[in-house]
């Protein structure tokens, strides 16, 4: 059975556990660094990702999550999440992003403040149907991919965040994934829906049979 | 691809991405950016923190656009600010300001001694006290995204906190047990919507992220109001009337991730200098209490 931790610093970490528990996962909270031994994946939640990091560097995280990403541990960041594996952050602060492991660049809160918080439904190819119904919380969003990044998702048409979105016309990039790692700019903890989840525990299960053989 | 803004469940799901954090109280653009180095997950702007309120007197109101203004383009994270009791004006200003949240609080003198605001109409989610469940789904059925314990602000006690919180914990924990023909009556009782009181009962907590406010000065206060059952701590007059505010918040902040280590808090409460100076709850006259407003 895979073992996944969460990282609880801050955010909505309980929501991801709670998700993973019914799909019969074993997840667990991520404080400190020894609570990332033997885990076979890792999801970064929602929160602050200014917290977030903030917290990680003060109790020595970020060293060993760079680490465990390094040796192919699959790896999910939602919202919050995706802003700390992005490789970089149009406006981050001092100290971010922390993880530079995806290979994308993004936008915190790119839609506004949280009056314009919103949610919709998303086509996401690689769940098949019904589209994805998505929560967007202050969300931030992906504003150029790497050639090794796949998109699964876009927002279609309305308030287009990055000019390269606006000049290719296809729509704000939500939802990434590139090799063991995925990002995700809304929340699938939330809305009961459990597809994101089990894609997720589908990459841990193919990471572990890769190492298997 | 229709996007829906300021729906109940946008407006929910705001607040659960400030759980396990602290928000706290500021009332200019330096004191907001210092919340946000110590690591806060949200600020709050407003007049006058609680204590200086209960020092000077005088009615207390929303913060000017101005100052909120100004915090907003201080910090990258969330900013609330307050609105008073029933002032569904104020709160339509903060609402064009662009505040990620509003709390409607007692801490500010009350514009309206009989009705709250109608927090429906509202794109914005909104923020309420209470000090049992009765209250906290009178404020949840009138649209509150996010309860909070009121405690009693301004005084660095956290004694009413600890019986606010345990009062709407311990109000829900009887919701679960009672037999289901009992529950009209139990809604009866709390003063508080019928199917709301269901909803609470299946969930077994309330529909929304419940914080604490009102009193805490110390790492210890926060993991105390954690452990007891809390979301996340609202931090006040605590640190900005503390001796160090920066260190003293850092400290608070790490207290509210790792409630559940007492090494980590031992660590984090060494030699944080003077905390706020407190307010025994018997000092003060009955008709000065914070709690006691709203309904």
């Amino acid at each position: 059975m895979a073992r996944i931790g969460v990282l609880a610093l801050q955010g909505d970490f309980r929501e991801h556990i709670h998700t993973l528990r019914a799909l019969g996962a074993v997840a667990h909270p991520v404080r400190l660094p020894r609570e990332l031994d033997g885990v076979d994946g890792l999801i970064i939640p929602g929160g602050e990702s200014t917290v977030m990091g903030k917290l990680m560097v003060e109790y020595g995280l970020d060293q060993p999550v760079r680490d465990l990403i390094a040796v192919g541990t699959p790896t999910w960041g939602t919202c919050a999440g995706l802003i700390l594996l992005s490789r970089a952050t149009d406006n981050a602060l001092a100290g971010q992003p922390l993880l530079a492991a995806l290979d994308v660049r993004t936008r915190r809160n790119a839609f506004g403040p949280q009056r314009a918080s919103f949610e919709a439904d998303l086509p996401v190819p690689a769940l098949g149907d019904p589209p994805f119904h998505a929560v967007f919380i202050r969300g931030p969003a992906v504003l150029s991919v790497g050639a090794d990044v796949e998109v699964l998702a876009r927002l279609e048409n309305l308030r287009h965040t990055s000019e390269s979105n606006e000049s290719t016309g296809q729509g704000t990039i939500v939802a990434v994934r590139q090799g063991h790692l995925l990002g995700t700019a809304f929340h699938p903890e939330v809305t009961g829906d459990p597809r994101f989840h089990e894609y997720f525990l589908g990459m841990v299960r193919g990471a572990r049979a890769e190492q298997q053989m | 691809m229709e996007q829906q803004t300021g729906t109940l469940r946008v407006k929910r799901t705001f607040p659960e991405m400030l759980k396990g954090g602290v928000i706290m109280d500021v009332v200019n653009a330096e004191q907001a950016r210092i919340a946000e180095e110590s690591g806060a997950s949200a600020v709050m702007a407003l007049e006058r923190v609680p204590a200086d309120i209960r020092r000077d007197g005088g009615v207390a109101r929303m913060s000017d656009p101005e100052l909120i203004i100004q915090i907003k383009e201080a910090v990258t994270i969330p900013v609330m600010a307050k609105c008073r009791i029933g002032h569904f004006v104020e709160a339509e200003i903060l609402q064009a300001l662009g505040v990620d949240c509003i709390d409607e609080s007692e801490v500010l003198t009350p514009a309206d001694e009989a009705f709250h605001v109608n927090k429906h109409t509202f794109d914005v989610p909104f923020v309420c006290g209470a000090r049992d469940l009765g209250e906290a789904l009178r404020r949840i059925g009138e649209g509150a995204a996010m309860i909070r314990s009121k405690g009693e602000a301004g005084t660095g006690n956290i004694v009413e906190a600890v019986r606010h919180l345990r009062t709407i914990t311990d109000g829900i924990r009887k919701l679960t047990i009672v037999p289901e023909e009992e529950l009209m009556t139990e809604a009866k009782n709390l003063g508080a919507p019928y199917e709301l009181v269901r909803e609470v009962r299946a969930l077994k907590r309330l529909p929304v992220v419940l914080f604490c406010a009102g009193g805490v000065a110390t790492p210890a206060d926060a993991a105390l109001v954690m452990r007891l059952g809390s979301d996340g701590v609202f931090v006040g007059s605590g640190i900005f009337k503390s001796a160090d505010p920066l260190r003293r918040a850092k400290a608070i902040v790490k207290a509210t991730t790792h409630f559940e280590d007492p090494a980590i808090l031992a660590e984090v409460s060494r030699g944080l200098g003077e905390p706020m100076r407190g307010i025994e709850l018997g000092a003060i006259p009955e008709r000065e209490l914070m709690a006691a407003r709203g309904w």
